[in-house]
């Protein structure tokens, strides 16, 4: 027997509402079963003290300094690095075997998993380069994996910047220096700035490249030469050696509310990116 | 006019870091993996699941079929819910949900795998206990928070592939009778194919390279898993489990287990490129 | 056509065959040294020529307007005068474009200094999303010019000249792609005199506007004319007719004449001049 097309459809479209529907469930589960156990638990003293006895008690606050080092380091390698790329692939040369062998290795950096560059980073950054377990040689090896985000994001947010813009200021004297600092970047940097979001919430979230690089020291770094642990290596470890469930809610909180206001203003700059360009 | 050279020859140093970290990456990991494989022996590395790195036996074959079905298996839930929520949010959703559904599927892939692993750990391993039996911690479990991870790569590629096939195919089979329904599977997921096996490919790559949520639902026991609720250790595991504290041939070893897992992902990554290289060639020669 | 014509016509015909050059002589300028001289001037895309043997003269304090059908090499030959060209890697050239009796394209020549010189306005305004004010200023700053005193005199007189201050003098902080298309395209003229430039290029500037904004910048062109050596690339024959003191023809990449308006527009010597006018083609 054969069902009839717009029954069929009806179904299909019912099942794909489900999906979607599951899947969004999964997410606010995620997040809700998290907060309603975490946030209670999320005071200040737990973000101002530093953790007692192995992280059954006290804070975290060691943890989120060591984050934002961690975090902000890599930023601030990988965002010059990745926009200048973005900026040479797109407007200092012509399309051709350079520009598909960068964009080539941009690809095959972000499929690597972040073990890999935990290895890498370990006998790289950790034992050849003398960095030790180290907040330098963790943010460095993140800095690797954001890049191809950076570039990839900084590429598109640049080839969006129409071409009369260049045309224009070309036409008013401008070097071709000048004409990439003050107009296209000021045009692009909305969308710019969403992927270095983005790759700050891919640091915050990462653990397993830090934990073979930068190291689970529980004290607090005093420069970044010493090892530290991050909140999502914390969370792991308060979590996997069963330490203290309560305190484990408690950071995983903190980490998701991190990955909530991250996204949250990736999201905004993206549409204030969309709506003023188009 | 020199300026501007030496600005372009700067940027240009730049934008040849990212090729020349791959380089460093590979060179270190073969280098620092491959001696050992010579060692053992390929066939004994490879084909033997006999891993006790102290007593100097390497055989990684349990990781790799481990790695393989929890891969296979998140792929089967990442596919059926990715493109579901794809094929939805591309021909059937109004606007204003989408601007609400994709930036939180979006989010999905922000939370941290570690999230993941413990709300596998604390709900899903206990039911999957409680409701097939086993210890819990297994393929099924693995492959479940590994699909749920996956999702969000294949959603997001697969709406790009969608989005890209011109609206005029969508009309022209409207316009001939066919239902939106018959219109989707048969003209649009033609259409946007390599866009799809692409997404799929890409989704598979992030299956294999997971590394913390596995940990924490899979059990890690060695040797090889015999069904869908037996525990599971993957390649990516057993780095992170034992570098710790291995030293001398074992972590060589650790490094080979890398090397492996480093060779599957490139050959998945030039699969997924050439995939969409040829896609994009198709669009432009249109 | 006149057996003279058919004449000259077939020489240069037989000259192109011969791959000689053989540019008619340009017609001097009526007083003083010509602003900017362009000898022998030929253009190529990929090898495709687009402008072929270019020679003309430019004259202070004249509106030079140039006319022909669509793809016959007039934007093209704009674009050579202020190097824009350039940009375009697949481009090539020969011959000379002299601005003061320098040749332009002489290697060593800061393009950057020349584009301020020779400013251009484009088919499409192109306001930067920015406000009125960082529009005008842009090319100034570029130049390094940083006091706000000097920024701000340059942008009122700049506005003024292109006739629109007094519709923007309250809101130049405003983003100015929020202008109508007429304010914009002069906004975008006044941007380009910001710069203070000796000679302006027009690119189509009224292609898109209606008759009332097209006659607000004809009229700004007319009192521009006093300072400034402007050139004029217009599809619409009746405005070269009435902005214009003199008028060149181009036809498939060849200048086919070029003369005062009126003698150009009442009594052409070229039969595909007066056919291209009166509208047979084109």
């Amino acid at each position: 027997m054969r069902i009839p097309p717009f029954l069929t459809q009806r179904l299909a479209i019912s099942c794909m509402w489900i999906i979607t529907a599951l899947t969004l469930g999964v997410l606010i589960f995620v997040v809700a079963y998290i907060l309603y156990h975490g946030l209670p638990l999320l005071t200040w003293t737990f973000l101002s003290e530093a953790p007692r006895s192995m992280g059954r008690e006290g804070g975290v606050l060691p943890m989120i300094v060591g984050t934002l080092w961690c975090t902000a380091l890599a930023v601030l390698v990988a965002a010059p690095v990745g926009v200048a790329t973005a900026i040479y692939l797109t407007e200092y040369t012509r399309e051709g075997r350079l520009t598909n062998i960068i964009r080539f290795g941009a690809d095959c950096l972000a499929g690597i998993p972040s073990i890999i560059f935990g290895l890498f980073g370990f006998v790289f950054f950790v034992i050849t380069l003398g960095m030790g377990f180290s907040i330098l040689a963790g943010s460095l090896t993140l800095a690797i994996m954001v890049l191809p985000t950076i570039i990839r994001t900084a590429e598109e947010a640049i080839r969006r910047v129409p071409q009369s813009y260049r045309d224009v200021s070309y036409g008013l004297g401008s070097t071709r220096w000048q004409m990439v600092t003050r107009v296209v970047l000021r045009s692009a940097l909305p969308g710019i700035c969403t992927g270095i979001v983005l790759s700050v919430g891919r640091c915050v979230s990462e653990t397993a490249a830090v934990m073979l690089t930068a190291g689970a020291a529980l004290g607090f770094p005093r420069s970044a030469l010493e090892s530290s642990r991050t909140l999502a290596l914390h969370f792991y470890i308060l979590s996997r050696e069963g330490i203290s469930m309560p305190l484990a809610f408690a950071t995983a909180s903190v980490l998701i509310l991190a990955i909530l206001i991250i996204n949250l203003s990736a999201y905004w700059l993206m549409r204030r990116f969309v709506t003023k360009v188009v | 006019m020199k300026k501007e050279k030496i600005i372009s020859l700067v940027l240009l140093l730049m934008a040849l870091s990212a090729i020349s970290s791959l380089a460093v990456i590979t060179f270190f990991i073969f280098h620092e993996g491959l001696p050992i494989i010579f060692k053992v022996g390929l066939g004994g590395f490879l084909l033997s699941d006999q891993w006790y790195p102290t007593e100097g036996s390497f055989g990684i074959l349990g990781m790799i079929v481990g790695s393989l079905a929890v891969t296979a298996g998140a792929l089967i839930i990442g596919v059926v819910f990715g493109l579901g929520c794809a094929v939805l949010l591309t021909q059937f959703c109004p606007p204003r949900l989408v601007a609400i559904i994709k930036p939180s599927i979006e989010l999905l892939a922000g939370i941290p795998s570690v999230v993941y692993g413990f709300i596998g750990v604390s709900i899903l391993v206990p039911f999957i206990r409680d409701s097939f039996g086993g210890p819990g911690l297994s393929v099924l479990a693995a492959s479940i928070v590994l699909g749920v991870m996956v999702l969000p790569t294949i959603t997001s590629i697969s709406v790009d592939a969608l989005q890209a096939v011109p609206r005029t195919y969508r009309e022209g089979s409207i316009a001939l009778g066919a239902t939106e329904w018959q219109t989707t599977h048969m003209v649009i997921f033609k259409a946007a194919r390599s866009g799809i096996v692409a997404a799929v490919i890409l989704g598979m790559g992030r299956a294999i390279g997971e590394t913390m949520a596995v940990i924490m639902v899979a059990g890690n026991p060695i040797g090889m898993p015999h069904g869908l609720l037996d525990p599971v250790r993957t390649l990516t595991s057993n780095i992170a489990l034992e570098m710790g504290y291995s030293a001398g041939d074992h972590r060589k070893a650790l490094f080979a287990t890398g090397v492996v897992l480093f060779v599957i992902i490139m050959i998945l990554n030039t699969i997924a490129l050439a995939v969409s290289r040829r896609r994009a060639g198709k669009v432009l020669a249109q | 056509m006149t057996e003279q014509n058919i004449n000259a016509q077939v020489q240069r015909n037989f000259a192109r065959l011969a791959g000689e050059a053989a540019p008619p002589p340009p017609v001097p300028c009526a007083v003083g040294q010509p602003k900017m001289r362009i000898e022998n001037f030929s253009a190529s895309f990929d090898g495709t020529p687009v402008l072929r043997n270019i020679a003309l003269d430019l004259c202070p304090r004249q509106r030079l307007a140039i006319i022909g059908p669509a793809a016959s090499g007039k934007t093209t030959f704009l674009r050579s005068l202020n190097r824009l060209n350039d940009l375009n890697p697949a481009f090539n050239h020969t011959g000379r474009i002299l601005l003061d009796g320098q040749d332009i394209y002489q290697s060593g020549q800061d393009v950057a200094q020349l584009r301020r010189r020779i400013g251009m306005v484009y088919a499409v305004p192109v306001p930067l999303p920015w406000s009125i004010y960082d529009n005008i200023a842009y090319g100034p700053r570029l130049a390094g010019i940083a006091a706000k005193a000097d920024l701000d005199r340059l942008v009122e007189s700049s506005l003024q000249s292109a006739f629109i201050w007094d519709e923007v003098k309250d809101r130049l902080g405003e983003l100015a792609t929020n202008l109508s298309g007429g304010q914009q395209q002069r906004v975008c003229i006044a941007r380009v005199l910001a710069l203070e430039p000796e000679v302006l290029l027009l690119d189509e500037p009224c292609s898109g506007l209606d008759p009332i904004s097209t006659a607000k910048i004809e009229d700004a062109l007319l009192a521009l004319k006093e300072k400034y050596s402007i050139v004029l690339v217009t599809n619409n024959t009746k405005q070269a007719a009435r902005a214009s003191d003199r008028t060149a023809f181009f036809l498939m990449s060849d200048l086919i004449e070029c003369g005062p308006t009126n003698q150009i527009f009442t009594n052409p010597t070229h039969q595909r001049t007066s056919e291209y006018i009166t509208g047979h083609f084109g």
